[in-house]
């Protein structure tokens, strides 16, 4: 087997279901563990990780994310085919949402989810189009 | 480092093999091998989990007997905790247990629901703090604990810095028999845990947290309960020894310590499943709404102990019962006083070894989970335990690592693959 190679997995995150969103995200924290990270980075990884998972269950309908470990990387790329983000750099601003108020309600669309995957990685990709969806890349490097 | 000492044992002779406490294991701690069940001490917390599911009572705590205290040869000190005061019927006075306990051979009773009520008042100034991690997390349960060094290391400095009411209360006892007693020496004096569960047996026996502990037996509730039910029922009237209020009473129930904080920013969890998950959660998300977090492996917390008699539930109105016509706190220290954590009953809850990892070297760890997705990948997913693992990835972790043979498989040996 070849060492080089980065560990690959792929999750699909189900777009209807509030109360297992996060779940991807514990099951890649569960992986990353048993390769040895250390605990800042698995958090880093996992948090960015939930925040993602959480936009795509509010405003997509769900998506894909596909996890590749390498030596001194973890990228995630998160893929939706959601409504799409009109404006990314009012987006990425603190406090700005767009999550309807019965998702407020349940204490989420705080306006955080991106302003946070930006704190907690060490690149952020976002490309998106208006009807067609997003794609989020973001790695942590280890 | 010193291997982790248990006080969860199997008894191979009543274990039939069946896959009860396989699957059932939060750490994925067991293995049956050989026919019976094999606990990894590296992976176990002592939930009790096992005991508790077991249905051949094959596992069972292991803790010091009634009849290997030196009573007569030493000063013995009982260390009842509050969960004890809710196994009796018809009790209206917390006294009769106590005075049983003294009746029975002890020299001396300390409450540890007293001890509980210096750590309320502690963790209420404690919070007030602005350099602390938040939200704070009770160090009170050695499972909880024990699971936060082992599988959540960056919660470690959420744990309140002090240590458990029990251990507290084990010094105190020392302190105040010395006082109480002039003539008696410190090294005569031994102090006697009555313990719900088995986590609280290990966290003694492994000095907890570099700790060394005070207390010097732990012997298990229903170890004493007969014996002390027979005592209890020849007291005409019980000395008033009792100096515990509402609030230590309140300890044994979950969600009783948190509330004594009066801070409605708590929450309150028990039972084993429940608190990884609210672990999980606080290790990814932020919760700027909490200030403190109570975790109890039990459910029902202390009084669902597996080493307990009564349900836990019924116990729980039993305490509220009790502490019904009770002052709310009895001990405290002064507020200046609980400004900070005094030296001798603070400590910081250590990382252990990453037990998870596959091999120290990241390169080798990494292409160990590669293969072992891959073999996951082919087994069925049913997750059945047949094999003696408790999920298919476990058992593909197993046959990498070469504990577990591809052909214990029922289902690949009989060609349905996925």
């Amino acid at each position: 087997m070849d060492n080089a190679a980065p560990l690959e997995f792929h999750f699909n995150v189900d777009g209807k279901d509030f109360t297992s969103a996060g779940e991807a995200s514990v099951e890649v924290k569960k992986i990353l563990r048993r390769i040895g990270l250390d605990s800042e980075a698995i958090r880093r990884v996992s948090i960015a990780m939930y925040e993602a998972e959480i936009n795509m269950v509010i405003h997509a309908g769900g998506g894909e994310a596909d996890v590749s470990v390498s030596p001194d990387k973890i990228t995630l790329v998160m893929t939706d085919h959601g409504p799409g983000i009109a404006d990314i750099e009012l987006a990425m601003r603190e406090g700005y949402s767009t999550a309807p108020d019965n998702i407020r309600s349940l204490g989420f669309g705080a306006g955080m989810g991106l302003p946070n995957i930006k704190r907690y990685t060490d690149e952020l990709k976002i490309e998106s189009e208006v009807g067609k969806g997003t794609k989020i890349t973001m790695s942590v490097n280890i | 480092m010193a291997p982790y000492k248990h006080s969860v044992a199997l008894d191979t002779e009543k274990c039939k093999g069946c896959i009860t406490c396989l699957k059932r294991c939060p750490t994925e701690a067991i293995r049956i091998r050989n026919g019976h069940a094999v606990i990894n001490p590296d992976r176990c917390i002592d939930c009790g989990e096992c005991i508790r599911q077991c249905p051949h009572k094959a596992k069972k705590a292991v803790a010091d007997k009634l009849s290997e205290l030196p009573f007569g040869k030493k000063f013995v000190i009982a260390l009842p905790p509050p969960s004890l005061y809710g196994q009796f019927e018809n009790l209206d006075d917390a006294d009769y247990i106590l005075q049983g306990l003294l009746d029975i051979g002890f020299d001396y009773v300390y409450e540890v629901a007293r001890a509980a009520e210096l750590v309320t008042e502690y963790t209420r100034q404690y919070l007030k703090r602005e350099d602390i991690r938040r939200p704070v997390i009770s160090s009170a349960c050695p499972v909880v604990t024990r699971l936060i060094s082992l599988r959540f290391p960056y919660l470690c400095d959420n744990l309140v810095p002090m240590l458990s009411p029990m251990e507290i209360a084990a010094a105190k006892a020392k302190d105040e028999a010395l006082e109480k007693n002039p003539g008696l020496k410190r090294e005569d004096i031994v102090t006697v845990f009555i313990s719900p569960c088995p986590a609280k047996v290990s966290a003694v026996k492994n000095d907890f947290a570099g700790h060394k502990s005070n207390v010097d037996y732990v012997v298990a509730v229903n170890e004493v309960y007969f014996e002390l039910l027979g005592a209890m029922g020849k007291i005409d009237s019980p000395s008033p020894i009792s100096k515990t209020g509402m609030v230590g009473m309140s300890w044994a129930v979950s969600g009783g310590e948190a509330s004594a904080l009066l801070n409605d920013r708590y929450l309150a969890a028990d039972g084993i499943e429940n608190i990884i998950k609210v672990l999980d959660e606080l290790e990814t998300a932020s919760f700027p709404f909490l200030d403190y977090i109570e975790l109890n492996a039990c459910s029902s917390g202390c009084v669902g102990g597996v080493m307990t008699v009564g349900n836990p539930y019924l116990t729980k109105v039993k305490i509220q019962n009790l502490k019904r016509y009770l002052p709310v706190m009895q001990n405290r220290p002064t507020l200046d006083e609980a400004k900070q954590i005094p030296e001798e009953f603070s400590y910081r809850q250590k990382e252990y070894e990453p037990v998870a990892r596959l091999d120290s070297d990241r390169i080798k760890a990494m292409s160990l989970m590669k293969e072992i997705l891959v073999l996951d990948n082919k087994l069925p997913g049913f997750d059945c335990g047949a094999c003696g693992s408790p999920t298919c990835r476990a058992f593909a972790e197993d046959v990498i690592k070469e504990k577990a043979m591809l052909s214990d498989c029922v289902f690949l040996e009989r060609g349905e693959k996925k």
